[in-house]
């Protein structure tokens, strides 16, 4: 069957330029197009026009890489639940639908150009303290170390977190509380992060403040956005070990930091 | 960790914002149970009032706490939607709210409502300005000549609707700042919340509307 939908995308030529909407129409798609080949052929066709193509991220086209985060209709990775924007095809479309396609839109996450925002925000918040320090040495015997089979799926659901930035999108606040939280969680779970714990939360939540994310305000937005379905419950796990650190926590040492 | 450094953070803040609901939704289900002994009859509230002015440190403790508890509630919460304003400079040409109640999505606004409320409460009923046949201790007096105007009775059927909502989104809030989560407890932190915003609200209301219905005059 074939599809015919009006794009109204956002145009933006660079990181300073004044960006607006362009309308598009788009005839002659096909319903098991995903969202981003639907892109790709609307790209072909303004190549032939001699017009610019329109800036997307994407990389795996399967979910796993967190790249291709776009807001669509106001619904960040578009209608489909639990999917992100790769995984999205237009059979969730109307025919002759009117389509409108923003980027990702927060202080933390300027707009490179068109649909791409530059989210190394969220790695800096990583690199603030989402590691474990791991002994170098023999391989230890598989399963010396135990871990509870609750903990193991529970560290697994949060490290299905694939930091497409989509629960920043989402959020009113623009806060990163979910990407932050599912790290803190994912590693927190396990005996391999207990020895950085505390300083972990203290520091992944301050470089998130520092990052000009806002705040959570509990609103679940994120959670429904989420194309891993990776619950608040989580935020809530961040927000008591970040409370336990800030209480009985020692005060760090200067330049005891573990990355010098 | 010093206070200023957890003050710092939006996590603090948030936490800061928690415990100060705590105190206030502690104080409110006390207000709330006070304000029905009305129905018991004029001497039981003015009983009432007149044995918590026997008791002035206690009064005064209270005043003083929740004092301070309001003023960091509103500082953190007014600071905390600025930080998040700012997050966000460019605004969607279209949002369509997947999972947000009206409830939470109006905390802000609705706080700012309580706020205006809880002045011209306090000058109506406290202090008496606000009042125009005011008398100083004779609380069912001052209650049942100001609900027989029907704005004023509407006044507070209103803010009560304010009280409802931001109840119903911040007790339930409450638990997730503070870290209380639980697969055993989670559902327990919805009904209690629920139970709140439902019931305190309700307690506040009857006297209002019982004396435009003329049930207690
Ligand atoms: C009648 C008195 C009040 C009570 C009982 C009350 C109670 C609460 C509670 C329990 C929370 C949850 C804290 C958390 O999120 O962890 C909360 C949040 C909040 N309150 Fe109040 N509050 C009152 C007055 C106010 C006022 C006057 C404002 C005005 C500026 C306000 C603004 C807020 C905001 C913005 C939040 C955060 C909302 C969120 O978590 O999404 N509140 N309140
Ligand atoms: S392109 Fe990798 S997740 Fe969509």
């Amino acid at each position: 069957m074939t599809m015919h939908l009006k794009l109204r995308v956002w145009r933006q030529p660079g990181p300073t330029a004044a960006g607006r909407f362009v309308a598009y129409d788009a005839p002659d798609l096909s319903a098991d197009m995903s969202f981003l080949e639907m892109l790709d052929v609307v790209n072909e066709r303004l190549i032939e026009q001699g017009e610019a193509p329109i800036a997307f991220d994407h990389d795996c086209r399967e979910g796993i890489c967190g790249s291709c985060g776009l807001m669509i209709n106001g619904v960040a990775h578009g209608p489909m639940r639990g999917t992100a924007t790769c995984q999205l095809h237009l059979r969730s479309f109307r025919d002759g639908q009117e389509v409108v396609i923003e980027p990702w839109r927060a202080k933390a996450f300027p707009v490179v150009r068109d649909l791409v925002v530059d989210r190394s925000g969220l790695d800096r918040i990583i690199a603030a303290g989402g590691y474990i320090s791991a002994r170098t040495g023999g391989v230890p015997d598989a399963n010396a170390v135990l871990v509870a089979k609750d903990d193991a799926d529970s560290a697994m659901d949060a490290a299905a977190c694939i930091g497409c930035g989509a629960c920043v999108a989402a959020c009113p606040n623009a806060s990163a509380s979910l990407f932050a939280a599912a790290k803190i969680a994912h590693l927190g779970l396990l005996p391999q992060g207990q020895p950085e714990r505390a300083k972990r939360v203290l520091r992944m939540v301050s470089q998130m403040d520092m990052e000009a994310f806002g705040n959570c305000t509990n609103i679940g937005e994120c959670q429904e956005a989420c194309p891993k379905l990776i619950s608040i419950d989580v935020i809530a796990r961040m927000n008591r070990d970040f409370l336990r650190a800030s209480l009985l926590g020692r005060e760090e040492r200067v330049g005891s930091s573990g990355e010098g | 960790m010093p206070f200023g450094r957890f003050w710092g953070s939006t996590i603090g803040k948030k936490v800061v914002m928690a415990v100060t609901g705590i105190v206030l939704v502690g104080y409110i289900l006390a207000h709330v149970t006070a304000n029905l002994l009305i129905f018991v009859g004029p001497s039981a509230i003015d009983g009432y009032a007149a044995s918590l002015r026997t008791l002035p440190v206690l009064l005064w403790g209270v005043r003083v706490l929740l004092l301070v508890s309001v003023v960091l509630h509103v500082v953190a919460a007014t600071q905390l939607a600025v930080l998040a304003r700012a997050a966000r400079p460019t605004a969607y040409q279209r949002f369509v709210p997947q999972a947000s109640s009206s409830a939470s999505r109006t905390m802000r606004w609705g706080g700012v409502a309580l706020l205006l409320f809880l002045v011209y409460h306090i000058l109506h009923f406290t202090t008496g300005q606000a009042h125009s046949d005011f008398i100083h201790l004779a609380p069912y007096h001052n209650i049942t000549t100001a609900f027989r105007v029907w704005w004023v009775a509407g006044i507070y059927v209103v803010a009560m609707v304010a009280l409802a909502m931001h109840l119903y989104h911040g007790t339930w809030s409450m638990f997730q700042t503070l870290g209380i989560e639980h697969e055993r407890v989670n559902a327990a932190r919805r009904r209690f919340a629920t139970i709140i915003a439902v019931a305190v609200p309700l307690g506040f209301v009857s006297v209002p509307i019982a004396v435009l219905l003329g049930a207690l005059r």
